[in-house]
């Protein structure tokens, strides 16, 4: 069986000048750092406040704070992975405050190896993502995802969808990098356990889950 | 090898980072336990579903927006000259 091959852009190489540029004061750099990782910051912060008009506000702050605080960022890192950072926290108080009742932490040691074990182990259809269409299939993504504990979500978004290494990931998130695995893996196992639901295996596409509306337990 | 020894293994699997003995010791468990195999290879299927699945892509209108908004407060805080922080 093949590994994951990742989608990760080699950085470019004039970033560090366009960082450099903007440390002096020209927005006009900044701006060009803005346009390239705008639409990840969005994508990272929906994922984690589940809300879009949070996700929002978490873009302008977070490239706002970056802005402000760019005579700290001394290029031991990427700038992605330290604005990504930046972003995950931003959306972390985000979710706090919309959410007070929960604990949101991703320090916190979940224990949700339960969860983890697999216990659908139905074969899938050969192109499963085809019994749906575009909207029921991202319907089922979204609220499968949703469903996941908010460090899990977290850890599996900037890793999976997001494509930054494990390394990476552990400094966006102030992790060790057995903490990112550990969570990776359940993170991993909880997701495709949920969607064997609808991607099982049916004769003649008989028995086809129905996707339930409103919050419903995916 | 046991089928939760395959399980903790099987993110660095998927990732590629295993040594070349271990690679091979999941890969005989592979070629008999079913079980394992199916969870490998649909584990490896969410990965790549959720990483081509394009949610919450920024709408171009609501992108320059922000990117006007952004850069108008960055030019603000230029003229008042850097924070302390």
């Amino acid at each position: 069986m093949s590994t994951i091959q990742p989608k990760v852009d080699e950085p470019v190489s004039d970033e560090l000048a366009l960082v450099q540029a903007a440390k002096g004061g020209d927005v006009g750099a900044f701006e060009e750092l803005v346009k390239r990782y705008d639409r990840n910051v969005f994508r990272i912060a929906q994922h984690i406040t589940q809300n879009r008009e949070d996700a929002e506000d978490v873009v302008q702050e977070a490239f706002l704070k970056a802005y402000r605080n760019l005579q700290q960022f001394q290029g031991q890192s990427k700038f992605y992975t330290w604005l990504v950072r930046i972003a995950v926290n931003e959306a972390l108080m985000k979710l706090r405050r919309r959410k007070p009742e929960r604990t949101v932490s991703l320090d916190e040691d979940i224990k949700t190896d339960e969860d983890s074990v697999p216990r659908e182990v139905a074969d899938w259809s050969p192109n499963p993502e085809q019994q749906y269409n575009q909207a029921e299939l991202r319907e089922i993504l979204t609220k499968t995802i949703q469903g996941l504990p908010s460090s899990f979500r977290t850890v599996f978004v900037l890793r999976d969808v997001e494509g930054l290494s494990t390394e990476e990931t552990a400094e966006a998130l102030e992790l060790s990098i057995p903490a990112v695995k550990s969570r990776l893996l359940r993170a991993r196992l909880q997701l495709r356990e949920r969607l064997s639901r609808f991607f099982q295996k049916r004769e003649n596409g008989i028995g086809k889950p129905k996707i339930e509306s409103g919050d419903g337990d995916l | 090898m046991k089928c939760s020894d395959f399980l903790q293994e099987l993110t660095n699997y998927l990732d590629g980072v295993i040594d070349d003995r271990t690679k091979a010791e999941l890969e005989n468990h592979l070629s008999w336990c079913h079980n394992c195999y199916v969870v490998c290879d649909t584990t490896k299927k969410t990965i790549e579903i959720y990483r081509d699945s394009e949610l919450y892509e920024l709408p171009e209108d609501l992108r320059s927006r922000l990117r006007s908004a952004i850069v108008s407060k960055c030019q603000g805080h230029k003229k008042v000259g850097p924070e302390s922080v």
